[in-house]
């Protein structure tokens, strides 16, 4: 946003931080998961692996606003999001792996990452199912009192069930301080969302709930950051919820059993979105600024590749869980 | 000790639990303004204010959500459903996410939430309305459910339900609210997992719960008339299942009849016969039966109800058959 004065050389230097640190989060998530990729292949990771190459702004943009006592909860395509959220990329990795190291034991991998003393209360796997479970988090910090908020995530597909009318309508009935942020990637697995969508434009949703909604460009961190700042700033004052609609990409396939591009969308088509790759776009940026040459990148892309390599390692050599860990958490004491 | 109806006894049970620990709260549909659909909560908005009794959109699927997600930041939600018929639109919440949140988070998101209403059939309310879901719901890893025949155990087991740690399912019966019965004061727990020997014989072993009991306690009487005298175990919590006392029954007995009002195909019945089969084979005189529902949709004429549900006739004539006496 433009001002009439510049600001303060201090503000100048924080932002300038800010956005190292956006573009430094970005690459890890990217690192990752191309590691996460090889690991699969080579069968290390098994099940459904969902990655978030392409989407790495919306994690980033947004994460960057939450305080530490803020709740986060996500879909099943949540690595990018845990990472952020301060979850060490060797937990992230041996959950993967299923390991006993993992942030889940082993006993949740890659769609269920949980970390509560992060408040990163899980990965779900049944689409628009968690976000019920958001809206509770929020009635819980509203009936508490606090001035916390819950940041849900999920895809655009989840539009279309129940679980997401339901929620927006009890979160504004109830004024609950809930961010209802829908990556719309455009793809609900191989279906494109105007194929089985009457409404396509995911942010007019909110007006059947009397909600606040905003659409964002989801390949601009900054934006994503933004706009997350100002549902923040409503849901702690008032607690009231709002509907981020976030435009982004993936660049896989929906998960590793799915090709790049499908059936359902042309090779072209993915091409142009890397176009618009928001590592690329960020590091232009500074680019530009004159904040962060090659060299500076290049040393930031070496620091997260060494983190990745690492977390792999991490995850190699750690065990497996006992085979009595079976039986524990069915139930709590 | 006060006589109490089965509703005053979960009321009591709920106004406890919200005075001891202000973390516990009630949600549901017409819980508040209305009393309760069937009075089980009257008085408590009055007390308790509606930040701690919700009344709910008729949306079951996401204020069962709503509730989970309340647990798993830390507080102890009791969520109401009208009726378990309705709740199968929560199956999704009950199955996917409570049953499975401590599991598959390592351990580290507890659920203690009760999820409770009434279940099975009523009078004269047709195919939608006169369910038993205790054998779905018996079936997930991760659940407790228990099912109280008297307003004593009502009170005793909604209240270790609320303070369980993990989600627990409180099947209860429209035709059971108005019921009568003893209700101690105050601090009164049942312990889950504890079946009840109601009565005590050593001819035959009628294992039962929930609206079952009055049943199986009538056809114990009439048993005992033709010189009969039975066991009546109330088995009261469904998973855990209380398998010592089953099996200490029957090695008395020798002969045994489960009685339930849920359809035969996979039923809590046939759980309880895997279990004598497997761990009281030798003990056996007689092929276990069971009393269940007709394995149709319930139909509303009254006749055809009637037949449709297990009655203390079809328990006699299953129980005289296991001692060969038809």
């Amino acid at each position: 946003m433009a001002t009439a004065t510049a600001p303060p050389q201090s503000q100048d230097q924080s932002q300038t931080e800010l956005h190292r640190q956006m573009l430094r989060q970005m690459l890890l998530i990217r690192r990752f998961e191309e590691k996460a990729a090889e690991a699969y292949a080579l069968g290390k990771i098994g099940g459904f692996c969902h990655l978030y190459i392409g989407q790495e702004a919306v994690a980033v943009g947004s994460l960057t606003v939450l305080r530490d006592d803020d709740y986060v909860i996500c879909s099943y395509r949540e690595h990018g999001q845990a990472l952020v959220r301060g979850i060490p990329a060797n937990a992230v990795m041996a959950e993967l792996f299923g390991k006993a190291t993992g942030c889940s034991r082993g006993k949740g991998g890659s769609m269920h990452l949980f970390d509560v003393d992060k408040r990163f209360m899980g990965g779900h796997a049944i689409v628009g199912g968690h976000l019920p479970l958001a809206a509770g988090i929020g009635f819980a910090i509203r009936y508490r009192g606090g001035d916390q908020i819950c940041l849900c995530y999920f895809g655009e597909a989840a539009v279309n069930i129940g679980a997401f009318h339901e929620a927006l309508n009890m979160s504004s009935v109830w004024k609950l301080p809930v961010i209802f942020l829908c990556e719309n990637n455009r793809y609900g697995m191989g279906t494109a969302f105007e194929r089985v969508a009457a409404i396509t434009d995911v942010a007019e949703h909110a007006c059947s709930y009397d909600m606040q909604a905003e659409t964002v460009n989801g390949m601009d961190v900054l934006a994503v950051y933004e706009a997350t700042q100002r549902a923040v700033q409503r849901a702690r004052k008032g607690g009231h919820p709002t509907l981020l609609e976030v435009r982004t990409y993936r660049f896989m396939g929906h998960s590793m059993s799915d090709p790049l591009h499908g059936v359902y969308r042309t090779k072209e088509e993915v091409e142009e979105q890397k176009k618009r790759d928001p590592i690329t776009q960020l590091a232009h940026k500074l680019k530009d600024d004159g904040v962060l040459g090659q060299e500076g990148l290049d040393a930031i892309d070496a620091e997260v590749h060494a983190e990745v390599d690492a977390a792999v390692r991490f995850a190699d050599e750690s065990p497996d869980p006992a085979p009595d860990e079976l039986y524990t958490h069915v139930l709590a004491d | 000790m006060p006589t109490l109806t089965y509703r005053d006894a979960l009321n009591q049970a709920l106004r406890e639990e919200m005075q001891r620990d202000p973390n516990v709260f009630l949600m549901g549909e017409e819980v508040g303004v209305y009393q309760g659909a069937y009075k089980v909560s009257r008085g408590l908005l009055e007390e308790f204010g509606p930040r701690r009794v919700v009344d709910t959109p008729i949306a079951e699927l996401g204020f069962a959500g709503i509730g989970i997600g309340a647990a798993m930041a830390g507080l102890r939600p009791v969520i109401e459903f009208m009726t378990w018929n309705f709740a199968l639109l929560a199956l999704d919440q009950i199955v996917n996410s409570a049953a499975k949140m401590l599991y598959m988070s390592g351990g580290q998101i507890p659920m203690p939430i009760v999820f409770r209403g009434p279940n099975g059939a009523a009078l004269q309310l047709s195919s939608q309305h006169s369910q038993a879901w205790e054998a779905w719901l018996a079936h997930i890893p991760g659940l407790k459910v228990v099912a109280p025949a008297t307003p004593a155990d009502a009170k005793g087991l909604l209240k270790s339900a609320i303070r369980d740690n993990n989600p627990v399912i409180v099947l209860e019966g429209e035709i059971l609210y108005n019921t009568k019965g003893e209700v101690p004061e105050g601090e009164y727990m049942v312990s889950i997992g504890k079946a009840d020997l109601k009565r005590e014989g050593r001819d035959v072993t009628l294992i039962c719960h929930s609206k079952t009991v009055t049943i199986t306690l009538k056809a114990a009487d009439a048993l005992q008339e033709q010189g009969v005298a039975a066991d009546v175990l109330d088995l009261r919590s469904l998973r855990p299942l209380d398998e010592a006392a089953i099996l200490a029954s029957v090695a008395k007995t020798n002969r045994a009849v489960v009685v339930e009002e849920g359809w035969p195909r996979c039923g809590v019945g046939a759980q309880v016969v895997d279990v004598i089969q497997r761990d009281a084979f030798d003990q056996l005189d007689a092929p276990v039966l069971r009393i269940t529902q007709a394995d149709t949709p319930m139909p509303y004429n009254k006749q055809l109800e009637r037949a449709a549900k297990p009655s203390p006739e079809k328990i006699v004539a299953a129980a005289r058959r296991v001692l060969y006496l038809e």
